[in-house]
């Protein structure tokens, strides 16, 4: 199987084919022999020229995934170089209006913006509180509030739509 | 000593408390809220006393509510925790009147702490040293031009009904007095309606250093040495340690024997903080008191081998404290770090949910005290600390050392933590040299991230992971066992870690590391 994979951004061309116990696979055409154990769900041991990582996987509330090894932590993204779906989708992502998600549950205490507001990026648009504490959403881009998808006092939950900034 | 303990809180504070009772044969009784049906601290108890709603004012802040719930279960004292209803006067009389003990201070010492003004008085009058300066407002410049003369620049300006940090200005020269006077004036009559202003010596990078102490009912108050909190936050401490390194004997006992007259003018009874402000001249100035236990407790208990909330137990049931101001000894040292559900990543967001997965440190030198199970989803309606990891040791290297590792053998997932902070404070040369004040981590998060040295080697093997992962369902999905391949070290009939399944998972690995303890 071949993969894109992009580790904080970066990409590594990725080929992985079962073996005894684990695998054979080349990143960026260099050749590793691995021994894989899943200890635990979302939780492998893995063994290399005889020096052993354990690699964790987790998502972020935005459905991101993370992979842990040691205590230093990977945002990851897979991509199936034969899928074309995914390649659009990643397309989608740097161009166009920018959605601005509620990065976790809570409730909306004020909206700093309005319609047709003229925003940098960086600069606030709704409260959420959660937890106890007070949270500024900010924009993720320079642009035009064109759409403000929630109201004061409403509960959100983590992904839902906030506004859009185009 | 109690029958029967109603513990009115929730979360690490409440198992922490439950776990004295046990140890001391003492049935306990949690109280809990709509969300908090399936926290830990209700699986825990002897007896459970549903409150109401998730919101506080409808469940833990509700006094009616908790009183009820302690006479319905026959419950004697009431612990309170920290934070709720813990410094609350109007609580604990509440609970005298209805007959039953409150595990802390009288209503009377509290209120006298609780109001500053009053507070600093009375403190005055024991002798208790303050930040130099006035505390009543100026008259006018040359009164504030005066006064600065005495006390010496860099000065604070404060408006009398400000707080957190707004209403404040720094004045470095005589010459910039007046303007700033003026400036700071109009503010506080424009952000609190009253332009009273003070004047204070600023105290540069100072260190939050805090004094345990303890009175009991037969008029005896001890100390119990300091903690170092400089670490923090926005005013949230993050990391504490006792002993603090900058305190040496002589200032510990000078210090000690400040909070305990502070203690004895408050007529105080049962576990308290008196908190100080130390200057880089081990000058120390009292800055309140907080009349409850402590978050940071464990590390107090730690080194005195003292366990606190036992003795304040011992100290409600109206015993005399069982030691002397001689008998305290320290030995070690020992460092907590705060687990908070916030992503450092992210402006320190909030981040509620479900845990997925929970892996906890264990071995020497190490206590966990945890509110957290595998399964269990994090409400968004309370405070976000999850758990305290305490490490002790024999001496603060060892004690960061150990730390370091525990937090590479820790690992909480689905939701997101604090736990990569840890990892930079402990490297930070200035804070391995001892070298904190409350600027520290300000300072530490404006430095950029150090890449570690190993990350280009495991770069490789992250992505090979992340392909390794990508063949694997994702959580929730039900896979073909095993049809990866792989070997499996857990026998598929033991811990289901491999089924996707979270219930049953969650409720064995919570029992095997809260229980088994």
């Amino acid at each position: 199987m071949k993969y894109e994979v992009l580790i904080n951004g970066h990409s590594h061309q990725i080929e992985l084919e079962r073996a005894d116990k684990g695998y054979e696979a080349t990143v960026d055409g260099e050749a590793f022999t691995l021994d894989v154990a899943m200890t635990a769900r979302d939780v492998l041991s893995i063994i290399h020229d005889g020096r052993n990582y354990e690699a964790k996987r987790e998502y972020s509330l935005l459905g991101e995934t993370h992979i842990i090894v040691g205590s230093e932590r990977f945002l990851a993204e897979v991509r199936d170089p034969r899928s074309l779906r995914s390649r659009r989708a990643a397309a989608g992502q740097e161009a166009g209006p920018a959605k601005i998600l509620a990065p976790m549950p809570g409730k909306i205490v004020r909206i700093i913006t309005f319609e047709g507001n003229e925003v940098e990026a960086g600069q606030g648009l709704v409260v959420v509180e959660a937890m106890k504490m007070q949270n500024e959403i900010k924009a993720t881009k320079k642009g035009k509030v064109t759409k403000i998808a929630v109201k004061e006092n409403s509960a959100v939950n983590a992904g839902d739509l906030l506004c859009i900034v185009e | 000593m109690f029958k029967r303990i109603l513990i009115a809180n929730r979360g690490e504070i409440a198992v922490r408390v439950i776990r004295a009772c046990r140890e001391m044969g003492i049935e306990s009784v949690a109280v809990y809220s709509d969300v908090d049906r399936r926290a830990l601290h209700v699986r825990k108890a002897d007896f459970c006393e549903y409150l109401g709603p998730a919101q506080a004012s409808e469940s833990y802040l509700n006094i009616p509510k908790i009183l009820e719930a302690a006479r319905h279960s026959g419950a004697e004292a009431i612990h309170p925790g920290y934070g709720f209803l813990s410094e609350n006067a109007k609580f604990a009389r509440a609970c005298r009147e209805a007959g039953i003990v409150f595990i802390g201070p009288s209503p009377e010492s509290m209120e006298m702490m609780g109001s500053k003004t009053k507070a600093r008085q009375n403190m005055k009058k024991a002798n208790v040293p303050f930040v130099p300066g006035t505390d009543t407002g100026l008259k006018n410049a040359e009164e504030a031009l005066a006064v600065a003369e005495t006390i010496g620049y860099p000065v604070m300006l404060k408006a009398s009904a400000g707080g957190g940090g707004k209403g404040m200005r720094m004045v470095t020269s005589s010459k910039e007095l007046a303007s700033a006077l003026e400036a700071t004036r109009s503010e506080a009559q424009r952000s609190f309606g009253d332009s009273e202003v003070y004047i204070e010596k600023f105290i540069e990078s100072p260190r939050h250093v805090e004094m345990q102490i303890f009175g009991d009912t037969h008029g005896n108050v001890i100390y119990l040495a300091e903690r170092e909190c400089s670490v923090q936050r926005r005013h949230q401490k993050v990391l504490e340690e006792a002993p603090c390194s900058f305190v040496d004997p002589d200032m510990r006992r000078r210090m000690g024997e400040v909070a305990v007259q502070v203690g004895k003018a408050a007529n105080y009874v049962n576990a308290g903080t008196v908190e100080f402000l130390v200057d880089a001249k081990k000058n120390f100035y009292f800055l309140e008191m907080n009349t409850r236990l402590q978050v940071e407790h464990p590390v107090t208990e730690m080194v005195t081998g003292i366990d606190l909330v036992q003795l304040q137990f011992r100290v409600a049931a109206g015993e005399p404290l069982p030691i002397k101001q001689e008998d305290i000894v320290l030995r070690g040292h020992a460092i907590e770090l705060r687990v908070y559900a916030e992503d450092p990543d992210n402006n320190f967001f909030p981040s509620p949910g479900r845990i997925t997965r929970l892996i906890s440190p264990s071995g020497p030198g190490i206590r966990r005290d945890s509110g957290m199970y595998e399964g269990w989803v994090v409400p968004l309606d309370y405070d976000p600390l999850l758990a305290k990891l305490i490490a002790y040791g024999e001496n603060r290297t060892q004690v960061i050392n150990r730390l370091r590792r525990a937090l590479v053998e820790y690992f909480i997932g689905g939701i997101k933590t604090n736990i990569s902070l840890f990892r930079r404070i402990l490297l930070h040369p200035d804070f391995q040299a001892g070298r904190v004040d409350t600027g520290f981590l300000d300072r530490l998060l404006k430095e950029p991230v150090q890449g570690d040295a190993r990350t280009a080697r495991r770069m490789p093997i992250v992505a090979l992971a992340a392909a390794i992962f990508a063949q694997q369902p994702a959580p929730g999905a039900q896979p073909a066992r095993n049809a990866d391949g792989l070997h499996s070290a857990t026998p598929r009939t033991a811990v289901s870690t491999d089924n996707g399944e979270l219930k049953p998972s969650g409720w064995k690995t919570a029992a095997r590391t809260e229980g088994v303890r």
